[in-house]
């Protein structure tokens, strides 16, 4: 090593200013460029006898995978330095405080946990789908920006689909922070991206409890206790937390992997739906399982290898979000029994998908002073009631469905905005038949959607009736033919 | 500098020709062909012609085992392979063969080593099919970066911390960056005869400025690869495997 990282040096152009955090891995400077305006960090590992190497190992993973992310849930990467002689990663400052202040001051309401929680979501589910895993996600790693979003740091622990996993095999490496870790990456996997979502549970329950749901582990047996120990449900330690927020939590909390959440799309869409949240035994859990439920996984957990059980999560074009637009206003349309069988046809190659219909009320025309106070809710409801009829012979599960009336002045614009804050990933609705054809409105939703939306778009169409009329003349029927 | 890497293309100019033109367009400028250009496919000559002047005009241009069998005839080919280069040895000139015969088994340049099969004792051919390979391999050549053929997948072995090796299938199409402080052996799969259920070429781009590897499949008309060699009167079974990369 041939530069020292102090205040007051100059590494490679950038000037070292002062230190702002001391962690565990390293230290983090402000620091200057000339060619760049904006604020800036410096991270410089940390040299300890016998664990340097460790250090850079998590420095080189992340200075491999962060710039192959993008989007506002990642800091941006400026430098990189030299792995070999000066290493170090100048960030773009993140704005905002990390979690870990935030939840300082207690526990949160519920509504506060589920926004911050639905940010949290909205940022794996960024990462996740750009191939990459965090694996250390915890309220020091989580930034709350300014304006409601949230931004992840720290990706030395972090895995990438499309790279060699440096750290898989480096068995002294910790698999993650004790308190946060998922069962799975106690037991040595690190390509499942449900693991994620485990940790956001803990995130959760922390938020929402001011505790920790497995407490701090500091041995390796304590830590293999999350492979059959359940947590203290929240709603026993905080009763006002409601039903749909516990559930939510244990979801995440779930120690097979097939019994969680499977994307954090879902995780964002429960949060920002809590109406819509399927309840089930996990809301009403007022204590732990009993110790014969938890010896019964402590032998299974036994059993298990790791290496020939290792599940494979599903891939993410396999959990879609499907949002199907449906026009309740007019409930004879011939068009709501074709999108129900275009519907079923996508559902059918879809193992874990979560479907969202909706229903956008145009509400141009409408003066206040139109209607008594209460006809708005009993509309609302009455589309409601509409929608959950187009969608009853699909016979769904209420953890697979959910139902939305929105009211907008702009139907597209409504859907569009729907179908991006819900991450969907395919968006049904019907083109304009022969009878719309003529109405600028109906083009404008179809034709706007399908070229605004973030996903894939699914038009519709009933397939034209022949009538028959002077151009039928052409065809000859074979019975006309000379025989 | 964009370094495109080759191996194995087994006399399918098909194959050869698609290769070239991807790499081209991807900004290749320099070329390196890891040996056995004949041996099973139809084409021998015609590629063999094309090796001729890219070695002329600086590509790094090594034998492989096909391509000395065809002056010293192998004992351990089966009967297939013994075949095709039965028949490629009459197929080619006097010239050609005298180019073949004369081809390194290695090369070396900076950091990054050459061969054919593995660069431990690269005349025994062994196979880098496995991590304990791998590292056998990267000893031997020295080098941070070794590229191989042979093994017909394409694979990546990393260095881990204590010195094993470590097996990363590549993900067609996505670069990986390859930090020079670790060792990497990269096999980068067969030109002429993919045998992992896909037909499609194999070769990888080096991009020596950003220290990066991108593996490639590169799809071009197999069936009419498979139909010289059916013509060529060679043995069914290998048309079959260059149609279906088995």
């Amino acid at each position: 090593m041939t530069e020292r990282i102090v205040p007051g040096a100059n590494i490679d152009g950038f000037a070292i200013g002062e230190r702002v955090h001391s962690g565990a891995m390293g230290d983090l400077y402000r620091v200057t460029h000339p060619e760049h305006a904006q604020p800036l960090v410096m991270k410089a590992p940390r040299f300890r006898t016998g664990d340097s190497i460790e250090n850079l190992l998590g420095f080189e993973t992340e200075s491999v995978i962060l710039p192959q992310l993008s989007g506002p849930h990642v800091p941006r990467l400026i430098a990189a330095g030299d792995l070999t002689r000066t290493p170090y990663l100048v960030l773009e400052l993140i704005a905002g405080e990390n979690l870990e202040t935030r939840m300082r001051r207690g526990q949160l309401p519920a509504p506060e946990v589920a926004g911050i929680g639905a940010s949290i979501a909205d940022a794996l589910h960024g990462i996740h789908g750009q191939g990459v895993i965090h694996l250390d996600l915890k309220p020091d790693n989580i930034m709350d920006r300014p304006d409601g979003s949230v931004t992840l740091i720290d990706f030395g622990l972090a895995h990438h689909a499309r790279f060699p996993d440096l750290l898989a095999e480096e068995k002294r490496y910790a698999a993650g922070s004790a308190p946060y870790v998922s069962p799975e990456q106690v037991e040595g996997t690190r390509h499942d991206p449900r693991s994620d979502l485990f940790t956001l549970g803990v995130v959760l329950y922390e938020m929402a409890t001011a505790e920790l749901p497995f407490g701090i582990p500091t041995t390796m047996a304590g830590l293999r206790d999350r492979l059959w120990v359940d947590p203290k449900p929240p709603r026993a330690r905080v009763p006002a937390i409601p039903p749909w927020l516990q559930e939510i939590i244990l979801r995440c909390l779930e120690i097979n992997v097939d019994a969680r959440y499977q994307t954090a799309a879902h995780v964002a869409f429960d949060l920002r739906h809590p109406d819509q949240v399927a309840l089930t035994s996990r809301a009403q859990k007022s204590q732990q399982a009993g110790v014969f439920a938890q010896v019964g996984r402590w032998w299974r957990a036994r059993e298990r290898d790791p290496g020939r059980g290792a599940r494979v999560a599903p891939a993410l074009s396999a959990t879609p979000v499907i949002v199907v637009a449906i026009d309740t206003v007019h409930p004879d349309d011939e068009r709501h029994a074709a999108i129900r069988r275009a519907t079923e046809q996508v559902l059918s190659v879809s193992a874990e998908f979560r479907l969202v219909c909706v229903s956008v009320l145009g509400v141009f025309g409408k003066s206040a002073d139109a209607a008594p106070a209460n006809a708005d809710s009993d509309l609302h409801l009455e589309h409601l009631v509409r929608l959950r009829h187009w969608a009853d012979p699909l016979k769904l599960p209420t953890h697979r469905l959910s139902l939305h009336v929105l009211e907008s002045l702009s139907p597209s614009a409504a859907l569009l905005e729907f179908a991006r804050r819900n991450h969907a990933d395919l968006i049904v609705l019907g083109a304009p038949g022969a009878a719309q054809r003529g109405m600028a409105w109906w083009r404008s939703v179809a034709s706007t959607v399908a070229a605004h939306a973030p996903c894939s778009v699914h038009l519709v169409r009933v397939p034209e009736r022949r009538t028959p009329g002077p151009t039928d003349d052409a065809f000859i029927s074979l019975d006309d033919l000379p025989q | 500098m964009i370094l495109a890497l080759l191996s194995d293309i087994h006399g399918n100019l098909e194959a050869l020709n698609a290769c070239l033109k991807h790499a081209r367009n991807a900004g290749a400028k320099r070329f390196a062909f890891l040996g056995d250009l004949v041996g099973y496919g139809a084409d021998p000559a015609a590629v063999v012609e094309i090796m001729m002047h890219q070695a002329a005009e600086g590509a790094i241009v090594l034998r492989g085992n096909h391509d000395d069998a065809v002056a010293n005839p192998a004992s351990y080919m089966n009967d297939s392979a013994k075949d095709a280069i039965d028949w490629a040895r009459q197929a080619l000139s006097e010239k050609e063969r005298v180019f073949l015969a004369r081809l390194p088994l290695i090369a070396k340049e900076d950091s990054a080593f050459f061969v054919h099969a593995s660069a431990n004792a690269p005349e025994r051919w062994n196979y880098v099919d496995s991590p304990a390979a791998a590292r056998t391999c990267a000893e031997a050549s020295g080098c941070p970066y070794t590229f191989c053929g042979h093994v017909h997948h394409q694979m990546l072995y990393f260095q881990r911390r204590e010195g094993a090796m470590s097996a990363f299938r590549p993900v067609p199409g996505s670069a990986i960056p390859m930090r020079g402080h670790r060792r990497w052996v990269a096999v980068v799969g067969s030109v002429g005869q993919p045998r992992d259920r896909t037909p499609a070429a194999a070769y990888a781009l080096f991009d020596l400025s950003r220290g990066e590897i991108t593996f490639h499949r590169v799809p071009y008309d197999q069936l009419a690869a498979a139909q010289k060699i059916r013509a060529a009167g060679l043995p069914a079974s290998l048309a079959r495997r260059v149609e279906l990369g088995i």
